[in-house]
């Protein structure tokens, strides 16, 4: 097997039995990149030079602690190439959130989770494609270019992380970080057939993440499987100073759970698990229910009880988050000005530079929605849309509240459909909008939700299982998933890119 | 109801934005579109439900009271446009009524 075709914990092993090392692995990977990232376009900047320095430092310090004996305690992300969402800074690595408007932009600081990596011992392999400040949900929005799916290069690999799950795809790096304010690290994962979790609203540091909509950004891990995703997001979650929306709940080491979910035939015996009748409805592509369903009958093959369940608000959380993620946009990204760093257009009043520099800076998304928050702000509207959407939005959390003190986890599709063509959707904002459907409603809420591979429909394009849990029980989710995991072969399944190079 | 292109103007000042006459009327009518389509949740009887402040279990966070060190100021002012004498450099706001 090829190097970079490894999970992190089949690397973590060979590193430690000295099979292979930090260089080589970040070698190969850098070298996969080299083949494949033309067609792809993952990532907007590469570090290579960084990468090998942050590896053979690795490699030094696993040879100090083996002569010390103390190989244990070292961090199983030691020597890992990893990538990085452009909207989340490294110190002196530029930052662009896919944006012209941060164009050379270089960060004067890390990001906690960039520096919780660093402090593992990861490598640091670059910064993938987004949407630009994370909106979308294909990568079209990017002001650079768009990401191709590796499972077919006419299509879109979703958004706004899709870079982070297209190089997780292709072998391109073990694993990623993206973020999720809407579904933006599930729906990519579903479409390019990898593991994406969205960890709890306050489980994981957003410090150096460019803010798109503070009530719903979470970073989260991207992964070529369940047992790298628990790994990666042991590495990031836990209480910071920094951000005051993280909850100092211990965070526990998430990938040793696993190894206690039940072995035997029936691993999952007593989980209850809640299929919402609302999630199976009109627009779901019949292959994608399909897959859907035959995973859900899984589950309950592993000894799981699955039941009929109710989220009746489902259909109002579409609205109530385009009312609610532009207007904290509008608010967030006011800082773009011209002034302290970025684009700046030199104009004869510092109102013109303002308008100038975000109105040649910013891509038409952003500005849609920088201007539907603005509205939704504005005086005279304020009731009737942003403060009746925070009111629903207490209905939808008590939809999940309600439904969480009868199952155990909820189950039903990430994504209404596979990847989509490239142009299919861009030209009309709503229709892009309803790619996120079936995720967006867990940010409201603050809970946890996971994407997990669990089939591909007629034409070979992947299909993510979403499981979903209350606040901070990321443990219930990875070990359903993993259970679901260890009893089918989707996750082994790799898109061939060889003969796609060749065409 | 579709905004008026007074509203589109107004709201892109509202943002800071400049727009051009294509762009104006491409977000008149998508905008007009997105909020007709969240006018759903208007029929929706919230008369007695509270809007959500926060999902989370915190209530005014607060750190100790201790100086730290900050960042230097020129690692603040490295990305600057236009920086001068350790300060971010802007087009003058007031006009002065004589020299002094």
């Amino acid at each position: 097997m090829t190097l970079h075709a490894l999970t992190i914990h089949e690397a973590a092993a060979r590193l430690q039995s000295g099979e292979i090392t930090a260089t080589e692995l970040t070698q190969s990977v850098l070298d996969r990149i080299f083949t494949l990232d033309n067609a792809i376009k993952a990532y907007l900047a590469l570090t290579p030079e960084l990468a090998l320095e942050q590896a053979a430092r690795a490699d030094r310090a696993r040879s100090d602690a083996r002569r010390a004996g103390a190989e244990a305690a070292l961090s199983p992300l030691l020597g890992i190439p990893l990538a990085i969402k452009d909207v989340i800074t490294v110190e002196g690595v530029p930052c662009t959130a896919g944006s012209r408007i941060l164009e050379g932009y270089i960060p004067p600081y890390d990001s906690t989770v960039s520096a919780r990596l660093a402090r593992a011992g990861a490598v640091l392999l670059g910064k993938t494609n987004t949407d630009e400040f994370a909106m979308g949900s294909s990568t079209e929005n990017s002001a650079y270019f768009t990401t191709r799916n590796p499972w077919d290069l006419s299509r879109v690999p979703g958004g706004s992380s899709g870079g982070s799950a297209a190089a997780v795809a292709a072998d391109m790096c073990l694993a990623a970080l993206g973020s999720d304010t809407g579904g933006s690290v599930r729906q990519p994962a579903s479409l390019c057939g990898v593991v994406g979790l969205k960890p709890t609203y306050g489980r994981v540091s957003r410090y150096g993440l460019i803010a798109y909509a503070s009530s719903l950004d979470q970073i989260g891990p991207f992964a070529k499987d369940v047992t790298d995703a628990a790994l990666l997001l042991s590495a990031i979650a836990g209480h910071d100073p920094l951000d005051s929306t993280s909850v100092d709940v211990p965070a526990p080491h998430y990938a040793a759970a696993l190894a206690q979910t039940g072995a035997g035939s029936r691993p999952l015996a007593g989980l209850r698990v809640g299929v919402p009748r609302e999630y199976f409805v009109a627009g779901i592509e019949p292959d994608v229910e399909q897959a859907v369903r035959a995973a859900i009958a899984k589950l309950v093959d592993l000894g799981a009880e699955a039941r009929e369940i109710s989220l009746p608000h489902t259909e109002l959380a579409l609205p109530v988050y385009y009312l609610i993620a532009p207007a904290e946009a509008s608010a967030n990204l006011a800082r773009f000005d011209g002034i302290r760093y970025g684009l700046s257009v030199d104009a004869a009043s510092l109102w013109d530079t303002y308008r100038q520099t975000r109105g040649q800076g910013f891509g038409a998304e952003v500005k849609r929605r920088v201007m539907l928050g603005a509205y939704a702000l504005s005086a005279g509207y304020y009731d009737a849309y942003y403060l009746k959407a925070q009111q629903v939005r207490t209905l939808i959390k008590a939809d999940f509240d309600a439904a969480l003190r009868d199952v155990d986890v909820i189950a039903c599709p990430t994504s209404p459909v596979t990847a989509f063509k490239i142009g299919e959707r861009a030209a009309d904002p709503l229709s892009m909008y309803l790619a996120d459907i079936f995720t967006l409603s867990l940010n409201l809420a603050g809970i946890c939700g996971l994407s997990v591979p669990c089939g591909f429909d007629r034409q070979g394009l992947p299909v993510g299982l979403q499981l979903i849990a209350g606040a901070f029980e990321e443990e219930r989710l990875l070990s359903a998933a993993y259970a679901y995991e260890q009893a089918t072969d989707w996750h082994t399944r790799k898109p061939d890119l060889e003969l796609t190079l060749e065409d | 109801m579709p905004l008026s292109l007074a509203e589109v103007e107004h709201v892109a000042e509202l943002a800071r934005l400049s727009l051009s006459e294509e762009e104006k009327t491409l977000f008149r009518e998508q905008l007009s579109a997105i909020l007709d389509y969240a006018a759903v949740i208007q029929q929706v009887d919230t008369s007695t439900i509270p809007p959500t402040a926060t999902v989370l279990p915190l209530r005014n966070v607060m750190r100790d009271d201790v100086a730290r060190p900050s960042m230097p100021p020129e690692d603040v002012l490295a990305n600057a446009p236009d920086a001068r004498d350790g300060f971010f450099a802007v087009r003058q706001i007031l006009q002065s009524q004589s020299k002094p």
